[in-house]
């Protein structure tokens, strides 16, 4: 069980705003932690993680003080017991792959436990190579187990699979699920991919401009999308053109650009770059804007 | 004509003990300079540099009058430690280590700028502490900036002159290096022992540059300035 209370300042590419969490998060929950690049979500995780200090709060995890600034507690990240897989993942490029869990696990290590973690993660055979050598795919795998490495109770990812291609990130997330629920885990991940919230997610926070706007699960968050027999894509909007009295709207999903009729009021509401979710229909898609 | 082998040797005893004293100095240093931020960053930093625009002669005259035992720091050191920096040994090695500060300091600094944060903080999450991580995580990221370091810290204290002819003189055996010795010889029209000498030194020198470069290409695929 954790509770998170902070406040901290932050600077971001519109001057200053204040990161402002009140968060209770269960055990063994698996919690995505979402919005816009800048509005916080890195700094909430990093301040958890005990890489960022805030001006204010209290963190409490599993009745242990992590962070109290009004008594001056301040638990070192070396003391917190976490996982922390980075965005680039940051294995040590000196180190194998079993070198970088055995230096994790820390000298009076589990061997069998360090095997099991390769086997589950499939890269038992890839032990004795270094990170270079490995795909995108890889590194992000051997990273989730060497964080793993010294059995933390509380794991946290920073957009772990920002960088790695669309097939690749389906077997990441289904691995990543069963790493929660068998080394029963409290997940929190980071990610602004709606992917990774529909698929890992059992409760959603989504941070604007330094506070939770919304939080429930993925459906009640975005629960506007249809989720009927039809097939909803994802996409981005490009750019939206006035033809006569309509719009047209060029969306981008995948590999392909969806030119599609929208209203003037739904044209208003997605500026090119935002994300849309589509549910076509014969006649009429219904375009939903994503935050 | 014998010729005498002991201003190299010399050379060689200096430019070795300099170089150790500065990577053991040169790691704690740079890396504060590398991941601290501080008041006086600044300063401390032009004063390391120092050496690398001031005339040696300049900075072995300051040299020589502090470590005076008629002035306050050769008077400390010869009443507390009994040891006596001007015309000797142990002051060449002081007077070396430093003007060769910044040839060790800069290339650690840069290769530690140059690792990711994320080692540092990696390593951190995972329960270790800063020394456990300077030495397993980043010190092994950039070998080649720490072998950068000890070549060119080398092949400047072998081809060092003005700062050990200030503090050291001239004393055969104790403080005549190989520089000074190529000096002396051509001063008193001895140049068969000037060639040798310089020869010398110019072979060691290219070689040793020529082995750090290669082994650079070889193993680390980055490092030495190009």
């Amino acid at each position: 069980m954790i509770d998170i209370s902070i406040r901290k300042r932050l600077h971001i590419a519109e001057g200053i705003d204040v990161l402002s969490v009140d968060a209770h998060i269960r055990e063994k929950e698996f919690v995505v932690v979402s919005g816009k690049s800048g509005a916080g979500k890195t700094s909430l995780l990093r301040i958890i993680a005990g890489l960022m200090k805030p001006e204010k709060g209290t963190i409490t995890v599993n009745r242990e003080v992590w962070l109290d600034t009004e008594n001056k507690i301040n638990l070192p990240v070396q003391k917190r017991e976490i996982g922390f897989v980075f965005q680039e993942g940051a294995l040590f490029p000196n180190m194998t792959v079993l070198e970088n869990l055995e230096y994790a696990a820390g000298k009076q290590h589990d061997h069998s436990f360090l095997i099991r973690l390769l086997q589950m993660a499939g890269m038992d055979s890839f032990a004795s190579r270094r990170p270079e050598t490995l795909s995108g795919g890889q590194r992000q795998r051997v990273s989730i187990i060497r964080a793993l490495a010294r059995k933390p109770a509380l794991l946290l990812l920073d957009e772990p699979f920002a960088a790695i291609d669309a097939e690749m990130r389906n077997h990441l997330r289904l691995e990543l699920q069963q790493f929660h629920q068998e080394c029963e885990l409290t997940t929190i991940l980071v990610t602004h991919d709606m992917g990774d919230i529909f698929s890992l997610a059992q409760r959603v926070m989504v941070i604007d401009k330094g506070k939770i706007s919304r939080e429930g699960s993925p459906e009640e968050i975005f629960g506007d999308i249809k989720t009927d027999r039809r097939v909803p894509l994802r996409g981005e909007v490009l750019k939206i053109q006035r033809t006569g009295v309509v719009y047209i709207a060029e969306i981008l999903t995948g590999q392909h650009i969806l030119k599609l009729v929208v209203g003037e009021d739904e044209q208003a509401a997605m500026p090119p770059g935002s994300e849309v979710l589509i549910c076509p229909g014969a006649f009429d898609p219904v375009i939903t804007v994503l935050t | 004509m014998i010729f005498d082998y002991q201003p190299l040797w010399l050379s060689l005893q200096l430019a070795i003990i300099t170089t150790i004293f500065l990577l053991i100095i040169g790691i704690p240093l740079s890396s504060l300079l590398a991941f601290r931020s501080f008041r006086f960053k600044s300063v401390a930093e032009a004063v390391i540099s120092l050496p690398l625009v001031l005339p040696p002669t300049v900075l072995g005259f300051y040299l020589l009058i502090a470590f005076s035992p008629n002035n306050f720091v050769g008077e400390f050191l010869q009443n507390h430690f009994d040891i006596r920096l001007v015309f000797s040994f142990p002051g060449l090695v002081a007077g070396s280590v430093i003007y060769s500060l910044p040839f060790m300091i800069h290339p650690l600094q840069a290769g530690l700028q140059g690792v990711p944060k994320e080692y540092k903080e990696a390593s951190y999450t995972l329960g270790k502490g800063r020394v456990k991580t300077l030495f397993k995580v980043i010190l092994p990221n950039i070998k080649p900036s720490i072998l950068t370091g000890i070549v060119l810290t080398f092949a400047h204290t072998i081809g060092e002159f003005g700062v050990v002819l200030m503090i050291g003189g001239n004393i055969p055996g104790k403080t005549k290096v190989a520089s000074i010795a190529v000096y002396d010889e051509v001063e008193s029209l001895n140049y068969h022992a000037a060639h040798i000498y310089s020869i010398i030194l110019l072979l060691v020198s290219f070689f040793i540059l020529l082995l750090a470069y290669s082994w650079n290409k070889r193993f680390f695929k980055a490092g030495l300035p190009s």
